[in-house]
């Protein structure tokens, strides 16, 4: 195994390959490093890029590199903040970042699952322009995985702050892993859902969005019936994992009852 | 293996020592430089008991590599007592806050941290300073009770 | 918040106590507090070496052969460890007690009985390469069927997991293939029962998780001595499994100990200082073996699975006149301490009520799951939950208040034990009803006035006048044990009882030395005196010292 620094993200990205890693906080990285399994080579980069944070047009462009203890402690980001006080305990939020979550494998990356909610974009190291967070995962499920890097990622600012919301259902509180987590994205216009976003995560191999659920809400109003056919619906073509926590079999069952509290809680405002 | 030179603060004190590549931080203070206050729990980030402080936040010295604190300022529990036992060592020892105290050096580096950045925390903000460090003996509570004890004293103080 | 309840046993009770009651430094926090307390791994050799196993994939499978050619020659790779490179390669961990036959090697060499069974070790210069050296021994596995239910282990033609014992039970006092307890006759009593109350209980297997994994570490020391810092929770047991294994008088090692990372029962199996001394002896280097976390979880032994059925015969108004008892304890793929713990169970039936007719058939089961272990008063816990779980069925079923109905059966000062015993000290029925008081629950007149001083003994407290025997479950070819023989064997400390059985045997396990039959335990010392108290007040009551169980009213 060798480590390997750059200087900048432009560097890090040329020495990417299918034999390497790129290593961020180092919370996913270095458990593999730990058993002795992980990427023979490992980059990483001190690029002040990745730390930064800068508000854009319409949105926040985020350093892929900034922790979530950052993103709680932001003043400009009160919509990402229960979303990244979800993520670990303490020393994970101090080293986990926002860039690292988008490969954290099942049940982690919860951050990734409102992101993809809220129709955030990547910008990836060495290529221009940003592409949709959705191709991203999906590609990140292909055998061997991606060798990129993620330079940062641009969110756009929900319109109205109560259009967006995130729960995150563990066994132990405040710390625990994901039985799911859900993000909703629901802005509206003269009452009625445009652009209807929902998200699951720890439903399969990587956070997923429900297009079944999308379709029901699109149009209608955060009624009590609309809420309960979206609920009907959470479950609709996915395939979750059985693992310590949870079977498959139960995040299927609990999935609709966990989106009807979430929407209407959003209701209630 | 390559060895790369490491020179950083470890509770005040300048010290240097060589790290093989890859080698997490919680070793390299362990096997290299002698430390062994934080110890090893799991290498994966999940129960806290390797916890140590960099530059003023808590960080888990297992998942850290070790080269990552070139120029940088470690504490350690080892370094908690200066002269004399720090106010949470005293409320620990007093509310029998640790029965095996394998968890006890990670524990006492987050509310270090908690008490520096809130000097009045509420039971909930103490039980979400500590929610990353597993404790298997004690049950928590006594934990918690010396941890606001501690800011309890410090505020008549 | 602790409340003190004075106003029971009063006159029974010296109030004048040293430590009860009073707020207590541990001798030890200091160190604690300070990040210094010694544990096994905060001791640093020079040059020390890293020992890590090559596991089983599988639940049960034959060791076809191991290729260990491209681990020795792998970066780092000092030696690599086999069955054959252990001197004594089978031990049972309670065979310094001289119960139970040896099972469980400490590298298997012709099948595994269990996922993650441990087949070769791996010595290397860092963790890191003694991993990756690891991934290069090459095990051809005959893959074979497996069990891990206790009923269908049991079942004619299953698995063989433990050779030593081919039935899968553990074979009691060379006698039978369970643990009996026969107190009374139960059935007579079922017919003359108003209700039968029937329940099956089953418990998980619980891991310990002590936030310190287990681990040793072994080195050479002066005059051919060897020392050991271990995570062990029983020093002198690992002392003693350490020094069969490696057939070396105990007097060549140094075992170093006392300061453990959270037991919970989970330290007792000695399973690293045999390994990691070998290695010091083998290799002339310091040599450290631990679980990572992952192993922990995986091969750390578990509290055992139990299974429990009950049926009780119940009068109208509430006694219980009969309970019988079938238990299974999943022992996991070897001995350990589960035959120990069913002992244990035994001795605690029918749980603190007084029953007139018992009986318990209890089987130590194997299984292809992880050997089980000791936890926190493991044998009792489990069946306790049943037991309570199936006295709230009898109340619902009686109609009765389940408080009003553990009164109504509690023990009673005087009455007889099924395990022969007269009862003492009783205080479940003061208990139950603080209990009910705070809980707000409202009690029966009775149940009020009740205490567990009065209306005991009598007849209660006279043994069944007839208890039904029977020679179910019966075995040969076994010899009795010396279970229960204070002093050990004659021959020394490690007894070698038996030639190793061969793993392709299925027969009867050999004969071993002669002894005294099964005998029932009877304290070691005559009564001792009380110590003295640190005051001049004299103590209340009448109070005698036991070796067994402390101070006992008479």
């Amino acid at each position: 195994m060798r480590v390997e620094s750059y200087k900048t993200l432009a560097e890090a990205a040329r020495a990417m390959g299918p034999d390497a890693v790129f290593m961020a906080g180092g919370t996913l990285v270095m458990r593999d490093v730990n058993a002795g399994e992980s990427a023979s080579r490992i980059i990483r980069s001190a690029d002040p890029a990745l730390t930064e944070i800068r508000a854009t047009g319409d949105g926040f462009s985020i350093g892929a590199g900034v922790t979530m203890a950052r993103i709680v402690a932001h003043r400009d980001l009160p919509f990402l903040a229960p979303v990244a006080r979800a993520v670990g305990g303490p020393q994970v939020r101090n080293m986990a970042t926002v860039g690292g979550n988008l490969f954290a494998h099942h049940p982690y990356g919860d951050f990734a699952v409102a992101l993809l909610a809220l129709g955030a974009r990547v910008v990836l190291a060495g290529q221009g322009g940003a592409k949709p967070l959705d191709d991203l995962l999906r590609e990140r499920g292909r055998s061997g995985g991606p060798s990129l890097i993620v330079a940062s990622i641009e969110v756009p600012r929900p319109r109205d702050p109560r259009a967006f919301g995130f729960v995150k259902v563990s066994r132990i509180k405040p710390k625990g892993v994901s039985v799911m987590s859900i993000a909703v994205n629901l802005p509206r216009d003269s009452g009625r859902i445009r652009g209807a976003r929902v998200a699951f995560g720890a439903m399969g191999p990587a956070p997923l969005r429900v297009s079944a659920v999308e379709r029901v809400l699109e149009g209608q109003s955060l009624d009590a019936a609309t809420i309960a056919r979206a609920a009907q619906l959470a479950g609709d073509g996915l395939d979750p994992p059985t693992d310590a926590l949870a079977s498959a079999w139960y995040r299927r069952e609990v999935a609709g009852t966990h989106l009807r509290r979430l929407l209407e809680k959003m209701e209630r405002g | 293996m390559a060895k790369i030179p490491v020179t950083f603060t470890l509770n005040g004190s300048e010290r240097a020592a060589f790290a093989e590549e890859g080698l997490n931080l919680l070793e390299f203070l362990r096997r290299a430089v002698g430390d062994l206050s934080p110890k090893y729990g799991c290498g994966q980030g999940t129960c806290g008991a390797c916890t140590v402080i960099i530059d003023g936040e808590t960080h888990l010295s297992c998942l850290t590599m070790a080269d990552a604190v070139q120029g940088r300022k470690v504490e350690t529990a080892s370094g908690l007592a200066n002269g004399k036992v720090h106010p949470l060592q005293e409320a620990f020892m007093e509310h029998f806050a640790a029965q095996c105290g394998y968890c006890t050096p990670g524990m006492l580096m987050s509310a270090k941290v908690l008490l520096d950045r809130n000097p009045s925390p509420t039971r909930a903000e103490v039980i979400e300073a500590i929610s990353g460090n597993l404790c298997r003996c004690t049950g928590y509570a006594p934990i918690i009770d010396a941890i606001l004890a501690t800011a309890n004293t410090r505020r008549l103080a | 918040m602790i409340e003190f309840r004075k106003e029971f046993f009063a006159n029974e009770r010296d109030d004048n106590l040293n430590e009860i009651g009073k707020p207590t430094r541990r001798q030890d926090i200091l160190g604690h507090v300070t990040g210094r307390s010694p544990y096994f791994d905060d001791h640093l050799f020079e040059g020390l070496l890293h020992i890590r196993c090559v596991r089983s994939p599988y639940h049960r499978a034959r060791i076809r052969r191991i290729d260990i050619s491209a681990a020795e020659k792998m970066p780092g790779v000092v030696r690599v460890l086999l069955g054959k490179d252990v001197p004594r390669n089978l031990n049972t961990l309670l065979s310094l007690l001289d119960f139970g036959l040896d099972d469980e090697p400490v590298l298997s060499e012709t099948k595994v009985a269990y996922k993650g069974e441990p087949v070769a070790a791996v010595i290397a210069e860092s963790e890191a390469e003694a991993r990756a050296a690891v991934k290069t021994v090459k095990v051809e596995w005959e893959v074979l069927p497996h069990v891990l239910d206790v009923e269908d282990a049991i079942k004619p033609g299953a698995p063989v997991v433990c050779d030593v014992y081919p039935t899968n039970k553990f074979i009691y006092h060379g006698k039978f293939d369970h643990q009996k307890l026969r107190y009374g006759d139960v059935e007579e009593a079922f017919n003359r029962s108003d209700h039968i109350v029937e329940g099956r209980y089953q418990m998980s297997p619980i891991e310990q998780a002590p936030i310190e994994t287990c681990g040793a570490i072994a080195a050479p020391e002066v005059n051919d001595r060897y020392v050991c810092f271990t995570s062990t929770q029983g020093l002198f047991f690992s002392l003693g499994t350490a020094a069969k294994l490696l057939t070396m008088p105990s007097s060549r090692l140094h075992f170093v100990g006392g300061t453990v990372g959270g037991g919970f029962g989970g330290k007792v199996d000695s399973m690293h200082e045999p390994l990691a001394i070998l290695g010091a002896m083998l290799t002339g280097r310091p040599c450290k073996y631990a679980w990572d976390r992952e192993e922990e979880m995986q091969v750390g032994a578990p509290r055992g699975a139990e299974r429990w059925y009950i049926k009780d015969g119940v009068a109208r108004d509430g006694r219980i006149l009969a309970r019988k008892f079938t238990g299974y304890f999943d022992s996991g793929a070897y001995t350990r301490l589960s035959s120990y713990a069913i002992i244990k169970g035994v001795g605690h039936l029918p749980g603190p009520y007084t029953i007139p007719n018992v009986y318990a058939d209890v089987f130590c089961v194997y299984t292809n799951r992880t050997p089980a272990t000791a936890m926190r008063g493991f044998g009792i816990t489990g069946v306790d939950f049943a037991i309570e779980a199936h006295m709230d069925k009898v109340a619902e079923t009686v109609g009765l208040n389940p408080i009003d109905l553990r009164i109504l059966n509690s023990y009673r000062d005087g009455d007889m034990k099924a395990h022969r015993r007269v009862a003492k000290n009783c205080a479940l029925v003061e208990c139950c009803q603080v209990v009910a008081e705070k809980g707000g629950i409202a009690l029966s007149p009775a149940s009020r006035q009740a205490t567990s001083m009065t209306d005991g003994g009598g007849e209660r407290g006279l043994l069944p006048s007839r208890t039904a025997t029977d020679q179910n479950g019966a075995v040969s070819g076994y010899r009795a044990g010396d279970y229960g023989k204070k002093g050990g064997n004659k021959s020394g400390p490690q007894p070698v009882q038996s030639p190793m059985p061969t793993y392709a045997s299925t027969a009867p396990a050999p004969q071993r030395p002669a002894g005294p039959a099964y005998q029932p335990v009877t304290p070691a010392q005559p009564a001792a005196p009380a110590p003295a108290p640190a005051t001049e007040t004299p103590r209340h009551g009448a109070l005698r010292f036991s070796s067994l169980s402390g101070f006992r009213r008479r």
